[in-house]
């Protein structure tokens, strides 16, 4: 008699964050590195305010892109090497939904950090103030299917030794559309446009990542585990 | 724990009252000792019926000489046929495998009922572990590799878990034995009458209970693994290398949970390189060799 399903969905995601907890350090890694990298543009573009403005909202973007590729490595690797992923393919439980919980929890401990600080670094490079609410609004559609992708991904890569440069080649193509659509809106309420159209196309693409993602991702796993 | 709606039968009794007398006596009973008094059902019948109701009930009898005095008993019978035994935990059959055209192991062919315990020797590279593995479904079997049958039923099709230990404990270094055990047992369920406490405590972990994995020894991990496997609601264990980094005492650990569990009615298959010498009873052995000449 195995466990209902919400009972192993939520003991896992109470384990990982019990993990993350113990690793906090870790965790704070991608918001570093983003703040790091939005200090450097001024340093190398020159503190002209006009030049960075215009710049901001795309430079913004690019850094929570860049920053959330980060911890995407260790997403499956720790479990393909301690052998849990082996327990959680013997347990009846499907895969997919339990790799859905991975997933979930990897956007609320990376993601969400990175969007809380994302009106910190646009408006410090200068965005007008009136970009930013939909600059957190197009991160909060596109970001979950950057870390679906992300996750498939590392699923692939997930019983080589390192990944190192793949991981980053298979997501960012991925990730491409995201990025247009999201750092359009906000360049197009700059201008005083309705940036309903890409904002309604990025929750497109976020529903259709978040439906299909686990189930690619489970089965992405099975195959580079075996 | 609620009794048990039916019993299993696993005999039947025929007894003629007297020498002379057409009348028989059928009753059923749990075991082959089963008299009529403990019998779960008893029909008097008369005649040829009696036998045919034993012919029906598809259990084996047999009916000894009748005894000479009339009003003794004569009976009797026994022994499950094969057609109702329950079929074998794990039965596999011309499984073979092997990893881009290279032979790993196979054919081979074993069945594993409940209550036994099959130790698969071999050198290293022989395959064990993949064998162990391709068991738990881990591995995928390509076409024409044989058959696995769990309880009867195609291993892929089949809702029966399993507990499996493979060389990584499944474990996560950054939590306690607790807390493992704990996500282990709501991915899995808990057997009924244990608890993460009391297995912690009978591989003997007490103290480090909650003592990040992280700072235990090889050995006190392999514990806590174990007890994982032992809280587990299954009936076949796949246990690979389950002594490897034990103690003595360790080993004796391990000897004594395989006995428990067979004796329960469990089964389970365990690997080993061949320098420790499991002291279990009734113990079987397969012999895997390597295949590259």
């Amino acid at each position: 008699m195995s466990s209902p399903l919400g009972d192993a969905f939520f003991g896992l995601l109470a384990r990982d964050a019990i993990g993350l907890w113990r690793r906090r350090g870790e965790v704070l890694n991608p918001v570093l590195f983003a703040l790091m990298v939005a200090t450097l543009f001024p340093l190398a573009l020159g503190p002209e305010a006009a030049r960075l403005a215009r710049v901001a909202s795309g430079v913004s973007w690019v850094i929570v892109l860049l920053a959330s590729l980060l911890s995407l490595d260790v997403l499956f690797r720790s479990d393909v090497e301690d052998g849990s992923l082996d327990a959680m393919r013997v347990s009846q439980q499907p895969l997919a939904v339990l790799v859905a919980g991975k997933i979930l929890l990897h956007w609320l401990a990376t993601a969400v950090p990175l969007i809380v600080l994302s009106p910190i670094i646009a408006l410090a490079l200068g965005m007008p103030r009136i970009g930013v609410s939909t600059l957190v609004l197009a991160l909060l559609l596109a970001t979950p299917q950057i870390s679906v992708f992300g996750a498939c991904a590392a699923a692939l890569t997930a019983s080589l030794h390192r990944s190192g440069i793949l991981l980053s080649l298979i997501v960012l193509p991925l990730a491409v559309p995201a990025l247009i659509f999201g750092a359009g809106a906000v360049e197009t309420v700059l201008v005083g446009g309705n940036p309903a159209q890409p904002l309604f196309l990025l929750a497109a693409g976020g529903i259709l990542a978040v439906a299909f993602g686990p189930l690619v991702c489970a089965s992405a796993l099975r195959m580079s585990a075996s | 724990m609620t009794p048990p709606r039916y019993a299993v039968a696993s005999s039947v009794g025929l007894r003629q009252k007297t020498s002379q007398s057409r009348r028989w006596c059928f009753f059923v009973g749990t075991s082959d000792k089963t008299n009529e008094s403990q019998s779960l059902l008893t029909l008097r019948v008369h005649g040829r019926r009696a036998f045919r109701l034993a012919r029906m009930s598809g259990l084996k009898y047999r009916r000894l000489k009748p005894s000479a005095e009339p009003g003794t008993t004569s009976v009797l019978s026994m022994r499950q046929s094969p057609r109702t035994a329950p079929p074998p935990l794990i039965e596999v059959r011309q499984l073979c495998f092997s990893r881009s055209d290279e032979p790993i192991f196979g054919p081979m062919a074993f069945a594993l009922e409940a209550g036994e315990v099959l130790l698969v020797e071999g050198a290293n590279g022989s395959g064990k572990t993949t064998l162990l593995r391709v068991l738990a479904g881990l591995l995928e079997l390509g076409e024409d590799a044989g058959e696995i049958l769990r309880e009867g039923v195609a291993a892929a099709e089949s809702q029966q878990a399993l507990a499996f230990l493979g060389h990584a404990s499944g474990l996560k270094l950054d939590l306690s034995p607790r807390e493992n055990l704990r996500f282990t047992t709501r991915l899995g369920g808990l057997r009924a009458g244990a608890s993460i406490h009391a297995a912690l405590l009978s591989v003997g972990l007490d103290g480090f209970e909650d003592t990040p994995m992280r700072y235990l020894s090889a050995g006190q991990r392999k514990r806590a693994a174990l007890a994982g496997i032992l809280s587990a609601p299954v009936a076949l264990w796949l246990l690979d290398e389950p002594y490897a980094n034990l103690d003595q005492e360790g080993h004796v650990l391990v000897d004594r949970l395989l006995e428990t569990h067979a004796a329960r009615g469990g089964a389970a298959i365990i690997t080993s390189h061949g320098m420790t010498s499991p002291a279990i009873r009734g113990i079987r052995r397969l012999r895997m060799e390597c295949h590259h000449e």
